[in-house]
């Protein structure tokens, strides 16, 4: 069945369920800002999150107390500080305990791989030595049946609903994106569902180097979100907004002033046009 | 990141730009690398933007033969992937380029460091119930195995130089010597280390990082007074070179454009 539109508050309405296992992906690039929005206005509680590169928004998920576990590889603002909400839960179990399970990129990247490819684990050369191999029982070694090289093996994933950004759909549903596509295709053909966020539709693709198409048939909802990412990017859209992950750090850093902010950016406003709007009201340039 | 601004007037160059331009020079000819976030990323783009236009720069993004003008504040940034030579996905990075040993050198940072090289980026204190949550493995574990050597820099007090680490999140040298010796068929580790004090060198002898060269004004009192363990100072003990006119510019030019950018 070929991807439906839907408006993105419909359509986490219908994906994204409380107790879900959840891939909001991007890879500093195309990073569903709009959806993790919209998943914390629904209310949605004991997500389990799948995410490489969990950033902001997997912060501000966790600091409202939507998330029950965090499954990752590097938790961080990239070139701003921490994720003080990730933290908070990490060290203090505020709102409350977070429970992890962690991995390298490449076992990650694995692990995603062997989903897509619809097969029970994947084989890496990694860990070596390592204490989270020591620690994680989703760490296991196994032997070559053909060389003797012993390796590291990682289960599948097993994700209920990925959610991405491109920058395009065509009519019939069909998304290509282009720049950094991260690990996104694998998170679709991973999932049970997926949601796409796009900038826009358009009649037809102009073809771009090294983009990236999934078919409409491997897609449940399409959702027109212009600036869906921000303050992460869209190639050829927007640019990265640099100062905002700059000022995450002074506002995710306390308590207080990192809910004040939810409330009055995203709880209170109806959808991301408005989130958006509440950010100029501001001064801040989007 | 904070940027260290004072500047030491008599020496003319702060104790970050030392580090970084003494790192970018371990870059050299037309060697593939692995570059990671911060620091690493400053002296590689500084090493192409100097004395090494030729080496080839993979950012585990996915943007292979990048060639940034100015410092991105995140290895997925824009300015990466539209001067890149070819944009490949992420399981493709680490598979197909990472593991299959087609890296010469991995460039890392670190919030910890042992005497073998050993790092740690997941957590300070107990790993249930960490007194600092870090960001955790990212790329490290295996670029630290997978590359044909690795270079870490990092800034060098008792804090980051420590006896023991609290968590190994990716290995420099094994402690267990048949173990060292199949990691060799794949890549050979830390081969050095750049801080804002020093160059440290790991010597197969002592199977330990050794102080091979101090920068200008800095004394062997203060790199033991700023590490955790009783850290072997080199016999054929150097002065590192300072900083040239032309390193310095590079290295300005490209922050001062990154800082305006934002």
């Amino acid at each position: 069945m070929n991807a439906r539109p839907l408006t993105l508050s419909d359509a986490v309405a219908e994906f994204v369920h409380d107790g879900d296992t959840v891939a909001l992906e991007g890879f500093t690039h195309l990073i569903p800002f709009a959806a993790g929005h919209e998943i914390i206005r629904q209310g949605r509680r004991d997500l389990t999150l799948v995410r490489m590169t969990p950033d902001i928004i997997y912060d501000q998920l966790i600091g409202m107390g939507c998330v029950s576990k965090l499954i990752f590889s590097w938790a961080g603002n990239p070139g701003a500080g921490s994720l003080h909400r990730f933290r908070d839960a990490v060290e203090n179990g505020y709102p409350h305990p977070l429970e992890i399970e962690e991995h390298s990129h490449a076992g990650m990247a694995v692990r995603y791989q062997a989903s897509a490819s619809g097969l029970p684990f994947g084989v890496l050369r990694g860990y070596a030595g390592t204490d989270l191999s020591q620690l994680s029982p989703t760490i296991r070694w196994i032997t070559c049946p053909f060389t003797g090289e012993e390796l590291a093996a990682v289960p599948a994933l097993s994700i209920d609903v990925s959610v991405i950004c491109a920058q395009q759909a065509d009519r019939r549903g069909n998304v290509m994106m282009w720049g950094i596509t991260g690990v996104q295709k694998e998170a679709v053909l991973s999932a049970k569902h997926s949601v796409v966020l796009v900038e826009e539709i358009v009649d037809d693709f102009t073809p771009h180097v090294n983009a990236v198409v999934l078919p409409s048939w491997t897609i449940d909802a399409v959702s027109v979100v212009p600036s869906g990412s921000y303050p992460s990017y869209s190639e050829d859209y927007s640019e990265r907004a640099n100062d905002f992950y700059a000022q995450w750090e002074g506002i995710s850093r306390d308590r207080v002033a990192f809910h004040a902010w939810m409330t009055n950016h995203v709880l209170e406003t109806k959808d991301h046009a408005a989130f958006m709007e509440s950010l100029t009201a501001i001064g801040v340039t989007t | 990141m904070t940027e260290v601004a004072e500047i030491d007037t008599a020496l003319e160059w702060t104790s970050d730009e030392i580090m970084t331009v003494v790192a970018a020079r371990e870059l050299t000819g037309e060697m593939v690398c692995f570059v990671g976030i911060g620091l690493p990323s400053k002296a590689a783009i500084l090493a192409r933007a100097t004395h090494a236009p030729n080496v080839t720069l993979v950012y585990e993004s996915g943007c292979i033969g990048a060639k940034p003008d100015r410092l991105p504040p995140s290895i997925g940034d824009g300015v990466l992937s539209r001067t890149a030579d070819a944009v490949v996905s992420v399981p493709e990075i680490f598979s197909y380029w990472l593991q299959a040993g087609r890296i010469d050198v991995g460039f890392l940072g670190a919030a910890q460091v042992d005497k073998r090289g050993n790092i740690n980026t997941t957590a300070v204190g107990e790993y249930d119930r960490p007194t600092v949550r870090l960001p955790g493995a990212g790329g490290a574990p295996e670029i630290t195995t997978s590359c044909g050597t690795v270079i870490i820099t990092l800034r060098h007090s008792a804090r980051a130089f420590v006896e023991k680490l609290d968590f190994v999140t990716s290995v420099g040298h094994f402690e267990d010597e048949e173990l060292e010796r199949q990691r060799a068929r794949h890549g050979h580790g830390p081969q050095v280390i750049v801080t804002d004090l020093c160059v440290l060198r790991y010597q197969p002898s002592s199977r330990e990082f050794e102080v091979t060269s101090l920068h200008p004004g800095v004394s062997v009192e203060d790199v033991l007074a700023q590490t955790g363990w009783p850290v072997i100072i080199s016999d054929d003990l150097e002065e590192t070179a300072p900083p040239t006119k032309e390193e310095l510019a590079a290295l300005r030019r490209f922050s001062e454009s990154s800082a305006h950018s934002r």
